[in-house]
């Protein structure tokens, strides 16, 4: 089907000038998307991409797509809209920490507990960006920013933790400038029915520098990343020379293969797994272990715009199509000669 | 008024009346709604017109036999035209000592009392705020007084049924109506087909409700309780197929008609809310005919939704009341911005805050009007009565598709819940609106912002049509090409662009129209008043008062002819439910000083509360 489409890159690439600061990571989550939609077999007509408010919320102008910019936090809302009033379209959010998980935070948990086929990218900075730089429901406890000068005093949301108590059934982490494991994974969440949330860690060069610096340094990064897969052990480190097991109780602990420890000792990854098996995986974080990236669930659930117009057509088919004179002459009439 | 009389085998008199009201007033839980209901259900079909007011607290139980529990059900019915529910009621049906307390003081002077006498025990009266027993003073003694042990009667006809006491009890509204048909010489057949069909699945309750309503029957009859029973005529209706409905069921069966009639599927995004979740529940059933509703997290995400449906092809709506409204604000600023159709909904309550929810009021045309942040007009209606919000909602399908910018519809609790027979339209006299969604890009690429040189509208391209690739977005638009304008000229225009055309939808509206005079008064209204307002007009004019009536559907715009008519009267009286606020719309609009009549009690006005201000104003004819 891929090749029947014959479409590129170039396809989804509008003439809109791309206005995101130089150097932020928000270019290369675009780069990945661009490359990732000719690959999907889905017709260029059926993108739809709807986007709160934020700089990441830009994204659809720079999509030769189907877009819509809408309110501030209000995606997810507009999104299941669309979905609902034609499940034939592939519907994308490009949201941000600020936008999905602070002043949208009650629609996007509800959008992942109704399971709406919606492909969710959320670029986490853990700042606020375009309104220059005040943190965000992601940020670290004790951040200094121009909002906090003393040190912000909220606990931070973890997004995948977050999402996997909404009852996402497709939960993942990517990095901006890491393209090829990107790429993978909004193949990966295209590709799932129902609603997928991809936390994307990306840098804020001008308000967050750094942020995610142990991620995206190719020197460091794979000592601090768990590139999960399906079936497979849960190994890292640049010599792939450690695992992650659980003790008797329940506890994660990096172990260094050898010396008797072998992968058969180690955690499997199953995306199906469960919750408290998934839950230990999100909340895994440096210094003590690797953060994971790659599909963390992938589960099997009845998708709410199929499922609303399936039940439509079972009315329809139990009851016959409407009639409007019936309708309007339901529940009593009387005749004035 | 008694026409005649007439005195049956029986020897019970017969009066005819032309006009009748009657109040049913009870606990929560004493089911008087239904009962009120049923009555009008079964008028309605013998053929009189007739008006209802459902009256019911906020809570779903407050305590029982409380002052704050009482719910009322009022019905006038005729055998000529009727405009209201009635302002005084000639029969009030008191299930217990709290709904006699709240509702006596409505009571015609000599006026027909039925009393359940079962439920005056020493508990129940001071509940009620009783000092002493009122069936035992003198303080019923200016109505005609029918005790009747309602509760004991019930419990003895249902004996046989061998159902449990608190079970049995629940019964005691059908013994009511049963005693009310009898008194008004309606038959019971309406009401047994409902109970039969009603609670098929549950055998001993249908059989303890059939027996209750035919044994208050009964009652009436055998023992000659009543020794008059009265009948009201049928009334001369323009011929056709009518049927019973209230507000919200007419808005919802207006808005399937006009998904069947624009060809598009209905979609209604919306969260639950008094007086408007009724809305939802109706359109919830419809979806053979292809209609989705959701109800979202939030009023927000209602609107959202809806919007984003529109955006995909659909006829959207969102249904609300006021504090729903004000949540929506946002939202509907971006409806207005991407250009959409959208029909919003407003069942106005009592505000502000959480107000009065289950009361009625007309306190949201400002905030229709003006409640969004920055230049944001949007068309404003509103329907005048329970059948008219048909009318008025398929109105709004047209106006909302023909010039792709949102529509506010107003009505409120008074009409969204009290009924009123409504001639049935012929479907296929029902007008086609067309819609037509763009698929030709028309050149090298689609301009989303482009326009219809008539109606200002732009086209309306669905996502899933090839070629037609387009954003819309809440940041200010090119003119043309819709993408991201800061150009201060561009912004410039494009406010006036989305003012104008609102503006100009008034070229495409019908000439308003004045019932009654042409000069001397002019009593101007919108909204749920036009019952009151057009009996008291009536009223006035018989008195020999030279006073007109008009009433205003379309609030922004206004029909062009409304300027003429207001300056060719010598005074215009506007009686509103909130603080004036279409009288200062008008001022604004018009430069016109005008009479207020202000009436904010979560109660629609009286007939006479109107005629008395008409009196006071109007010179004689």
């Amino acid at each position: 089907m891929t090749t029947e489409l014959k479409l590129t890159k170039k396809d989804f690439v509008s003439d809109q000038m791309v206005r995101w600061c130089p150097g932020c990571g928000d270019y290369s989550i675009l780069n990945a998307v661009q490359q990732t939609f000719p690959e999907l077999g889905i017709p260029k007509e059926k993108f739809v991409v709807v986007s709160g408010i934020g700089c990441s919320s830009r994204f659809p102008y720079y999509m030769d797509t189907y877009g819509f910019h809408s309110l501030h936090g209000r995606a997810p809302a507009i999104a299941t809209g669309i979905k609902l009033a034609n499940p034939d379209l592939s519907v994308w959010i490009a949201t941000g920490d600020g936008d999905a998980l602070s002043i949208g935070g009650n629609h996007i948990i509800h959008l992942l507990r109704r399971n709406v086929d919606i492909k969710i990218m959320m670029f986490d900075n853990r700042i606020y960006g375009l309104t220059k730089g005040q943190y965000s429901p992601t940020s670290e406890t004790g951040k200094r920013t121009k909002s906090t000068p003393y040190g912000s005093l909220d606990r931070p949301f973890r997004a995948l933790e977050l999402a996997l108590g909404a009852q996402a059934t497709f939960v993942a982490r990517a990095i901006d400038t890491y393209g090829a494991h990107l790429k993978e994974v909004l193949k990966a969440a295209s590709d799932h029915k129902g609603a997928s949330f991809m936390q994307i860690y990306q840098n804020c060069n001008i308000f967050n520098d750094g942020a995610f610096e142990q991620y995206r340094d190719k020197k460091v990064r794979d000592d601090n990343l768990l590139e999960l897969r399906h079936g497979e052990p849960l190994i890292f480190g640049k010599d792939r020379d450690k695992g992650i097991r659980t003790t008797d109780c329940y506890q994660p602990e990096v172990v260094q293969l050898g010396n008797g420890i072998t992968e058969k000792d180690l955690l499997v990854h199953d995306e199906d797994g469960p919750l408290g098996y998934l839950y230990m995986l999100a909340n895994l974080e440096p210094p003590d272990f690797p953060a994971p990236i790659g599909v963390l669930r992938k589960t099997k659930a009845p998708c709410f715009a199929a499922a609303a117009h399936e039940q439509m057509d079972y009315v329809k088919e139990k009851e016959g199509e409407g009639d409007l004179e019936q309708l309007l002459k339901s529940g009593g009439t009387w005749v004035v000669e | 008024m008694t026409i005649e009389s007439q005195t049956t085998g029986a020897g019970t008199k017969v009066e005819t009346l032309d006009r009748v009201t009657i109040r049913f007033a009870g606990d929560s839980g004493d089911g008087m709604q239904l009962t009120g209901n049923q009555f009008t259900a079964t008028t309605a079909i013998e053929g009189c017109d007739l008006a209802t007011f459902p009256d019911y607290p906020a809570e779903i139980r407050a305590p029982a036999g409380t002052l704050a529990g009482v719910s009322g059900f009022q019905i006038n019915f005729s055998s000529e035209e009727v405009f209201t529910p009635g302002d005084e009621p000639d029969v009030l049906v008191a299930m217990n000592p709290a709904a006699l307390q709240v509702n006596l003081k409505d009571l015609k002077p000599g006026g027909i009392l039925i009393i359940n006498t079962d439920s005056f025990k020493t508990n129940d009266l001071r509940k009620a705020k009783y000092d002493e027993n009122p069936l035992e003073d003198d303080s019923l003694s200016g109505y005609r007084t029918f005790k009747v042990e309602l509760t004991t009667l019930t419990r003895k006809a249902l004996e046989s049924t061998g159902l449990a006491t608190r079970d049995v009890d629940r019964s005691k509204n059908f013994f009511a109506l049963g005693m009310m048909y009898y008194l008004y010489n309606r038959t019971m057949e309406n009401s047994l087909e409902w109970i039969r069909s009603k609670f098929k699945s549950k055998p001993e309750v249908l059989e303890a409700n059939e027996l209750a309503l035919r044994a208050g029957f009964a009652y009436g009859e055998v023992n000659e309780f009543f020794q008059v029973t009265y009948q009201v005529p049928r009334a001369k209706l323009t011929a056709g197929t009518y049927r019973n409905v209230n507000g919200n069921e007419a808005l919802a069966l207006g808005l399937v008609a006009a998904s069947v009639k624009t060809g598009l599927p209905l979609f209604q995004g919306t969260y639950p809310i008094t007086p408007a979740s009724d809305i939802l529940h109706e359109l919830s059933a419809y979806k053979r005919f292809g209609v989705l509703t959701f109800q979202a997290e939030d009023e927000i995400a209602g609107i959202g939704a809806a919007i984003g449906a529109a955006y995909a092809g659909n006829l959207a709506v969102t249904t609300t009341s006021g504090p729903g409204m004000a949540l929506k604000g946002e939202f509907m600023g971006l409806a207005v911005m991407v250009e959409l159709p959208l029909i919003i909904i407003n069942i106005q309550r009592g505000g502000p805050s959480t107000g009065l929810p289950t009361k009625t009021e007309q306190s949201d045309l400002m905030q229709a009007m003006y409640g969004r942040h920055g230049e944001a007009p949007m068309i404003v209606i509103a329907a005048r009565s329970s059948a008219d919000c048909f009318d008025t909602v398929f109105e709004a399908a047209r106006l909302t598709t023909k010039y792709m910018t949102p529509v506010i519809l107003l009505s409120d609790g008074y009409i969204a819940n009290g009924s009123e027979p409504w001639k049935l339209p012929e479907v296929d006299d029902l007008e086609d609106i067309k819609v037509e969604l763009a698929t030709d890009p028309g050149g090298e690429q689609f301009m989303p912002y482009s326009r219809n040189p008539k109606t200002f509208a732009r086209p309306w391209a669905v996502p899933g049509t090839p070629g037609m690739e387009h954003h819309v977005g809440g940041l200010e638009k090119d003119h043309l090409t819709g993408n991201v304008s800061y150009d201060p000229e561009n912004h410039h225009e494009m406010v006036n662009l989305r003012r104008d055309k609102v503006y100009r939808i008034a070229d495409d509206l019908p000439a308003a129209e004045v019932e009654g005079d042409d000069s001397g008064l002019l009593v101007l209204g919108w909204g749920s008043t036009y019952g009151s307002i057009a009996a008291a007009v009536k009223m006035a004019r018989k008195q020999g008062k030279r006073v007109g009536h008009l009433h205003l559907r379309y609030i922004n715009p206004m029909q062009k002819n409304v300027k003429d008519i207001l300056h060719h009267y010598d005074k215009v009286l506007i009686p509103e439910m909130n603080l004036g606020q279409l009288a200062r719309i008008v001022h604004e609009r018009f430069q016109l000083e005008v009479h207020k009549l202000d009436k904010i009690q979560g109660k629609p006005f009286k007939e006479s509360e109107i005629l008395e201000k008409i009196l006071e104003l109007a010179e004689e004819n």
